[in-house]
């Protein structure tokens, strides 16, 4: 198992790198910021946090944060009810890059597995409102309820082994049909 | 707008209650609500807008836009805060108040819960007082609450409680499999473990169907309506009187005195934001302990220069709600059986009795959790994130059993409601300010619960466990809300009597938790509705038409 884990890791950040690329080109006749498919983040914002919520929720054999659909989540709430925290997140996303640029020489997304994973706890160390920000978001997104955009097709339901869809009572529809 | 004989402020647990009580005796009422009314069908099954894990919104009221609190933390000072934040302290507020989308444990407290003064004396720098009333006096209003509102479930497990006339109108529901392994557990510990009583149809009750059992229960509506609140029994019977008015998204600005010192009505604002005045004989004020005391100190006149009832400095003190610990424990095989509610079993063995301690406190296991809930729930030493984090949710996620109770506070007048000096909410009124603690003795009482707790899972087999027993630096009132407008004999240290009659203006009422003196070992709703139907009796009692004088 070990073994294929790496060329998926490699086939994810092709996927990520190739999405970008795709927003880059969609974005020519956007606005100045280059958002292409976010509400809020920008793609090298997007980057910087799809590496780190993939290392708050890596892949195993169950999806990572990201390919479960963490950063719509988080995207689309700071667009909208976290707002109050583009401030935190705009910051520590260029504090992040920057952590990494000093101790490695490039972007966070770039960087291998081991890296990522020793700049992660580092961020976490120096900069802990915007860790625990982030922590708890991915979790709301990977672990909350599908509709928010997370939690891809439930699929860390179906992970946890729950039924799903979830059972739908019976005064839904009796109150709502009447009598047919 | 019509002059009515009475308002009550508050569609919840209370407020519903009198209403009904009210309009049955033929008064005319008015209902005021600030919420909407919800039903079965508005039940969303999202676990991250509800009023239990409200991180996306509470689902059921207030809305984050316009109705900010502030907490006063001794060590960051004040913070103004959004409904949907911890710390806020929220109760729903919609039709049903709370009990749309509770728990709905159904606890009578203990008759010693009355009386703690007189059987503990009270720790230094502690308000721990005695209830002007007894067990006894509201035993017949238990009675009422059980009955007409809809109570399952099975005492007779435990010995520790009050006599009673009659047994609850429902069984319980089937054990669950947490249920099944705690129950054998305690019995070796020597304990007496029973049935929760729920405000839950075990049965058809009352025009609607039982529960069907699934996990989206505290915090949510229910979606088969087998959940009972005053939304679907109290409230539409009032209203079935043609002597009810229930006026929803009305949000009340301050209760109005004439110039001799007595209430005249109610000024609020209505769903388009037009403040109104609705005149009445009697104004009763249901809007929960934190709101009731603000919409209080808000009512300010030329006679109640400090707001109404607060002529000695007691509206808003002895603010409390439950310090909650217990122990989680995980075990080696599946515990999670997706039955819902899920909190099933108690004891009661540790409420009283303990040498050392003014009082303890149930113990029961806890409702399902949703996998959001488990994210900070692990095993000690797993690490925050990462591979091993996600790991240890697949592997315990349905292997943990969570014992949890709340401790008997003990409360200090310190631990207080006041009006924010600089904060107004979207009515431009000044908003609640919450500051100050419980008596620290509550904290080593809820340690001593905790390792109860936590024994009592290591017995049911519990490979590991970890403690939730924490010290929390501003009062935890939150659902449980209570205690701001304490009941008692003396005037100058207390706000309303035994009939929940405000001391120094007869013709207005606090009927709601925030009467209670103290808070009991137990969810505290069940008394709340029998003070209601009690202080409800009394004042139809001595309704003497318009002209009323108790």
């Amino acid at each position: 198992m070990p073994s294929s884990k790496k060329p998926k890791r490699m086939t994810r950040r092709q996927f990520v790198a190739a999405g970008t690329m795709g927003c880059a080109a969609l974005a020519v006749g956007c606005k100045e910021g280059n958002h292409g498919n976010w509400d809020f983040l920008n793609d090298a914002q997007a980057r910087t946090l799809t590496a780190i919520c993939d290392q708050i929720v890596p892949e195993d054999d169950f999806p990572s944060a990201s390919q479960a659909g963490v950063l719509t989540y988080i995207d689309k709430q700071l667009a909208r009810h976290y707002r109050r925290h583009r401030d935190i997140y705009r910051d520590g996303l260029a504090q992040a890059g920057a952590m990494s640029r000093e101790r490695f020489g490039q972007e966070p997304a770039a960087l291998a597995a081991p890296q990522m994973a020793e700049l992660t706890s580092a961020i976490e160390k120096q900069n802990r409102k915007f860790f625990d920000l982030v922590r708890s978001h991915t979790f709301e997104g990977y672990y909350g309820a599908p509709r928010h955009g997370g939690n891809r097709n439930a699929v860390s339901w179906r992970m946890l082994g729950m039924a799903e869809p979830p059972v739908n009572g019976r005064a839904q529809y009796d109150l709502r049909k009447g009598s047919a | 707008m019509k002059r009515v004989n009475a308002v009550v402020v508050g569609a919840g647990a209370a407020g519903g209650i009198v209403a009904k009580e009210l309009a049955t005796a033929g008064l005319s009422v008015v209902l005021l609500e600030r919420g909407k009314w919800y039903t079965a069908n508005d039940c969303r099954k999202d676990d991250l807008r509800n009023q239990r894990t409200t991180v996306l919104g509470n689902a059921f009221g207030p809305e984050d836009e316009g109705n900010p609190r502030v907490l006063f933390d001794p060590h960051s000072g004040p913070r103004t805060l959004l409904p949907s934040e911890g710390g806020y302290q929220n109760n729903a507020a919609c039709v049903g108040g709370g009990t749309l989308s509770y728990g709905a444990m159904a606890w009578r407290f203990m008759p010693q819960d009355f009386r703690m003064r007189s059987i503990y004396g009270a720790p230094a720098g502690s308000s721990l007082e005695d209830w002007p009333i007894g067990y006894d006096d509201l035993e017949p209003y238990y009675e009422k609450a059980e009955y007409e509102i809809g109570v399952s479930g099975d005492y007779s497990g435990s010995p520790f409680f009050g006599p009673r006339r009659r047994q609850l109108p429902m069984a319980p529901l089937p054990p669950n499999r947490e249920f099944q392994i705690l129950e054998p557990a305690a019995k070796r510990l020597g304990l007496h473990p029973f049935h929760i009583p729920m405000l839950r149809n075990s049965v058809p009750y009352n025009g609607r169907g039982p529960c069907m059992r699934c996990r989206w229960c505290v915090g949510f509506a229910c979606e088969v309506d087998a959940k009972n609140g005053s939304q679907n029994t109290v409230i539409p019977t009032a209203l079935a009187t043609g002597n009810c008015a229930l006026r929803t998204e009305c949000m009340a600005r301050e209760v109005l005195t004439d110039d001799r010192g007595r209430v005249r009505g109610v000024a609020y604002y209505d769903a388009n934001g037009h403040l109104e005045e609705q005149l009445s004989d009697i104004v009763i004020v249901s809007a929960c302990a934190i709101e009731s005391a603000r919409l209080l100190l808000n009512s300010k006149s030329r006679l109640f220069p400090n707001g109404l009832g607060n002529r000695y400095d007691q509206v808003g003190r002895n603010l409390q709600g439950h310090h909650y610990t217990g122990a989680m424990g995980f075990f080696d095989a599946d515990t999670y059986d997706d039955v819902g509610p899920g909190a099933s079993i108690a004891v009661a063995d540790y409420n009283h009795g303990t040498a050392g301690l003014c009082g303890g406190g149930m113990l029961a296991n806890e409702f399902i959790r949703l996998p959001i809930q488990m994210v900070d729930r692990m095993p000690a030493g797993t690490p925050r994130w990462g591979l091993r984090h996600k790991q240890s949710m697949r592997s315990f996620y349905k292997r943990n059993i969570a014992v949890m109770g709340p401790t008997q506070p003990i409360p200090s007048a310190d631990a207080r409601v006041t009006l924010d000096p600089a904060v107004r909410d979207k009515w431009g009124m000044p908003v609640a300010r919450i500051s100050g603690n419980v008596h620290p003795h509550t904290f080593e009482i809820g340690l001593v619960q905790a390792q109860r707790a936590e024994l009592w899972l290591k017995e049911a087999g519990a490979v590991s466990t970890i403690l939730n027993a924490g010290k929390p630096t501003v009062v935890s009132a939150g659902q449980h809300q209570a205690g701001t407008c304490r009941m008692g004999i003396d005037p100058q240290a207390s706000v309303v009597n035994r009939n929940c009659q405000i001391h120094d203006v007869d013709n207005v009422f606090v009927i709601d938790g925030s009467v209670h003196v103290t808070n009991g070992g137990f969810n505290p709703v069940l008394t709340i509705m029998a003070i209601a139907y009690l202080a409800s009796e009394s004042l139809v009692r001595n309704w003497k038409g318009t002209g009323f004088r108790s």
